[in-house]
C-alpha cells in the first residue's frame, strides 16, 4: 500500500476536523478526496505529510510511518499546498531551480517527468512567479513538487481557482504522472473531476461517506433521477419544492435534478402539475446520477 | 552542503528584489549617525543671556566682556528692572540671566565678596545645568585672576582632567550607541522577518515537507544578514572616522571581532523572535517595541544607567547592547585590549548561545 490510514482522528482547540478516517491507496492509484469546504481535506493532507500530528490513529506513506519516520516521508514525497505557495519574487526558473536543489537534483537530471508541463511555462521562465495567472502557477507549483521525483504525490485542491481549459489540461497531466508509477493523492470540490480518479471517498464534516470508484459510486444511487427543464427555471424550482411528491431538487447545468417520493412516479403526473403552475416547453426525461447527486444524498 | 548554498542564493534574491527594505537597511544605519552626530548633541554654543547689572563699574563690564566673549554665550540684551526678568524668559529666547548687586566692585574691593546671580531657564535642565557650569566656571576663573598676586594662607585648587574624550564631544558618546541600536535592529528585525515571511506565504510547509534541515534553514536565513551587519558596521566606523574624527584608539581586529559577535547574538535573537511570532507583523513588532526601547533607554547610550533607579538598573544587565556599548567604547576611546573586556565578551556570548539553544528548543518541524 502506498498510503494508508487507520482511524486517524484530529481536532482543533473544540473543532473535530477529522474523525475516525481509514483508507488506503494502492500503489500507483489516482485517489481523489471529494468534498466541499471544511470538510477536513487540508487536515488529512497535513497529517500524511507529517506537517500535524493525529490525535489518534495510526497512518503510513510509502511504507514509512508518519510519525517515527516522518524524515523519510519528507524525502520521498511531493506535496503541492492548497494555497499557491512558492516564492513569488524569485522567477520561474529560480523558484525550480531552488526546489531542485534543496532536493539534491537538478532540472536537467528529471526533466523528461516535468517536462509535458514545464514545456508550457518555459517560455515565461523569467517571468516572476507572482506575475503567473492562476493555471500557470499551478503548473510551476506541480513542476515543483515534481522535480525531485516523489514516490507519493500529494496535490491538495489543484484546481481551485483555475479555467476550466487548465483545469482540463492539468488532470490530463496528472493520467500521464500516474502512468509514470506515481502515486496521486488529490483532493477537490468539484465533483466532475472525481469521475477521472480511479477511486475517490466522499468526505464531508471530517467523515467519510463512501469510498469507491466513481462509476461504482453512482451505482448505488437508490432512486430514478429525471432532468426537468422549462420555460421559467426559478419558477421551476419554486414549483417542484411545493410538489408533494417531491423528494429532491438540484438545479445541475441547464436541468434541474428531481427524484421522487413514490416508487411507482409517472413522469406525467409532474408534467400535467406543472402545466398548471402555467410553465411551458417542459421537458421531464430519465437520466444518469452523477457524484454530484450522490454525494448530495449521502450527505442529507 | 549544496543544498545549503542553493538555500542561500534564494536568500540574497529575497534581500537584492526587496528595494525597500534594502535602501531601510543601508539607508538607516547613515541617516542616523548623521543625525546623532550632527543635530543631537550635549554641547551648547551661542546661547543667547541677558545682563541685569545695578552696578555698572568696571569689573561688572569686564565679567561680561569675558562671558560675551566666550564662544558660549553671546550677550543680547540689557534689563534695567526686576520684572523684565520674568518677561525676557517668557519670550524663550534668552537662557540666562546674569544680575550683579549694586556697587558690585565697592563692595568687591572694601568687603572682598561681592554677589552675582545666575538665573537659568530649567524648562530644558540639561541645558540649563550646563549653562549654569559654564558661567560658574567663568567666574570662578576669573576670581582667581584678580587673586594672583595676594597669598591666601589655605587654599585648594581642584584641577581637573578630562581624559579620552577632551572635548567633550558627544558624538563620540553617540556612535558607540547608534552602531549598537543598528546592528540590533536591523540584525533581529530582519532575520525575524525573513523567518516569519516563510510562514506567513506557505512557504514554510513547502520547506517543510523537504529534506532540509531545520538549521540549514535558520542558519541560511542569519547568513546573508551577517554579512550586511558587517557592511553596516564598517560604514558606521567609517563615518565616524571620516566626519567625526572620532578615534580608534584599540585594534580594529578586536574591534571587528567583537562586532561580528553581537551581530551574532542579534541575529540569534531574531531566531528566537521568528519563533514567537507567526506573521511579520507581529515579529517586527516585537522587534521595534521590545528591542528598540530597550536598547536606547536601558543600554546606558543615552542615560547614564548609574544615576538609573535601582530595578532598571538590574534590567539592564539582560540587555546584550549595554555590554556592547561598554565593549565598544573601550576599545574605540581606552584602546584597551580584550583582557579589559573579557568578561563582557563573556556574557554576549553566553547569551548568543542561550538564545540559539533556546530557538533550537522552540523551532518547530510540523505545522502545529
Amino acid at each position: 500500500m502506498s498510503i494508508s490510514l487507520q482511524h486517524i482522528s484530529k481536532s482543533f482547540k473544540d473543532v473535530t476536523a477529522v474523525k475516525d478516517i481509514s483508507f488506503e491507496v494502492k500503489e500507483g492509484e489516482l485517489f481523489g478526496l471529494i468534498g466541499p469546504d471544511g470538510a477536513g481535506k487540508t487536515t488529512i493532507f497535513r497529517i500524511l505529510t507529517t506537517l500535524l500530528l493525529a490525535d489518534e490513529g495510526t497512518a503510513t506513506v510509502a511504507n514509512f510511518d508518519v510519525l517515527e519516520n516522518y524524515k523519510d516521508i519528507r524525502d520521498n514525497v511531493g506535496y503541492m499546498p492548497g494555497r499557491f505557495s512558492l516564492y513569488q519574487d524569485l522567477t520561474v526558473e529560480e523558484n525550480l531551480t531552488f526546489f531542485a536543489t534543496i532536493f539534491g537534483t537538478t532540472i536537467e537530471e528529471n526533466y523528461d517527468l516535468i517536462k509535458d508541463i514545464y514545456i508550457q511555462i518555459e517560455p515565461f521562465k523569467n517571468r516572476r512567479a507572482g506575475d503567473l495567472s492562476g493555471g500557470m502557477k499551478q503548473k510551476l507549483a506541480l513542476s515543483c513538487a515534481l522535480i525531485h521525483k516523489p514516490k507519493v504525490l500529494f496535490l491538495d485542491e489543484p484546481t481551485t481557482g483555475v479555467d476550466p481549459v487548465s483545469r482540463k489540461e492539468f488532470w490530463e497531466m496528472l493520467k500521464r504522472l500516474q502512468q509514470k508509477g506515481i502515486t496521486i493523492l488529490v483532493s477537490t470540490p468539484y465533483m466532475d473531476e472525481a469521475a477521472l480518479c480511479d477511486r475517490i471517498a466522499l468526505i464531508q464534516d471530517g467523515k467519510i461517506l463512501q469510498i469507491d470508484a466513481p462509476k461504482e459510486i453512482v451505482k448505488h444511487y437508490p432512486k430514478s433521477i429525471y432532468n426537468v427543464s422549462a420555460n421559467n427555471m426559478y419558477k421551476l424550482i419554486e414549483s417542484l419544492n411545493e410538489y408533494q411528491h417531491s423528494y429532491s431538487v438540484y438545479p445541475f447545468g441547464e436541468f434541474i435534478h428531481y427524484t421522487d417520493k413514490r416508487t411507482n412516479f409517472n413522469p406525467e403526473d409532474l408534467r400535467k402539475y406543472l402545466e398548471d403552475k402555467g410553465l411551458k416547453n417542459i421537458i421531464i426525461e430519465p437520466t444518469e446520477a452523477t457524484i454530484e447527486d450522490t454525494f448530495m444524498e449521502l450527505a442529507k | 552542503m549544496k543544498r545549503f548554498i542553493g538555500f542561500i542564493r534564494k536568500e540574497f534574491y529575497h534581500i537584492f528584489r526587496d528595494t525597500r527594505s534594502l535602501f531601510i537597511l543601508f539607508g538607516m544605519p547613515i541617516a542616523q549617525v548623521m543625525l546623532f552626530g550632527f543635530a543631537i548633541t550635549n554641547e551648547i554654543n551661542n546661547v543667547d543671556i541677558a545682563v541685569f547689572d545695578k552696578s555698572k563699574d568696571a569689573t561688572t563690564q569686564e565679567i561680561i566682556n569675558k562671558i560675551a566673549s566666550s564662544k558660549y554665550f553671546s550677550n543680547k540684551q540689557f534689563i534695567t528692572n526686576e520684572a523684565e526678568i520674568e518677561s525676557v524668559f517668557k519670550k524663550g529666547k534668552i537662557k540666562a540671566v546674569l544680575v550683579f548687586e549694586k556697587d558690585f566692585s565697592q563692595k568687591l574691593i572694601k568687603e572682598s565678596v561681592a554677589d552675582v546671580q545666575i538665573i537659568t531657564d530649567a524648562t530644558d535642565p540639561n541645558t540649563a545645568n550646563t549653562v549654569n557650569n559654564y558661567i560658574s566656571s567663568i567666574l570662578q576663573k576669573y576670581g582667581q585672576e584678580i587673586n594672583k598676586d595676594i597669598k591666601t594662607p589655605y587654599k585648594i585648587i581642584p584641577e581637573s582632567r578630562m581624559v579620552y574624550n577632551p572635548e567633550l564631544k558627544s558624538v563620540f558618546m553617540f556612535v558607540p550607541g547608534v552602531m549598537t541600536v543598528i546592528l540590533m535592529l536591523v540584525s533581529a528585525m530582519m532575520t525575524s522577518i525573513s523567518i516569519t515571511r516563510e510562514k506567513e506565504m506557505g512557504t514554510m510547509e513547502i520547506l517543510l515537507v523537504s529534506p532540509i534541515k531545520p538549521f540549514q534553514v535558520i542558519i541560511g536565513k542569519v547568513f546573508p544578514y551577517i554579512f550586511l551587519s558587517i557592511i553596516n558596521a564598517v560604514v558606521i566606523i567609517l563615518l565616524s572616522i571620516f566626519i567625526f574624527k572620532m578615534p580608534i584608539e584599540g585594534s580594529l581586529f578586536l574591534l571587528g571581532f567583537e562586532s561580528i559577535l553581537f551581530i551574532i547574538n542579534a541575529l540569534s535573537l531574531g531566531i528566537l523572535i521568528s519563533t514567537m511570532s507567526s506573521t511579520q507583523q507581529t515579529a517586527m513588532m516585537i522587534s521595534l517595541m521590545g528591542l528598540m526601547l530597550p536598547v536606547i533607554l536601558l543600554s546606558g547610550f543615552i542615560f547614564p544607567i548609574a544615576s538609573m533607579p535601582m530595578p532598571l538598573q538590574v534590567i539592564s544587565h539582560i540587555i546584550p547592547a549595554k555590554w556592547f556599548i561598554i565593549i565598544l567604547k573601550a576599545i574605540m576611546l581606552k584602546g584597551v585590549g580584550l583582557s579589559y573586556i573579557w568578561k563582557e565578551t563573556l556574557i554576549i556570548l553566553g547569551m548568543t548561545i542561550f538564545y540559539i539553544t533556546l530557538s533550537v528548543k522552540k523551532y518547530k518541524i510540523r505545522l502545529e
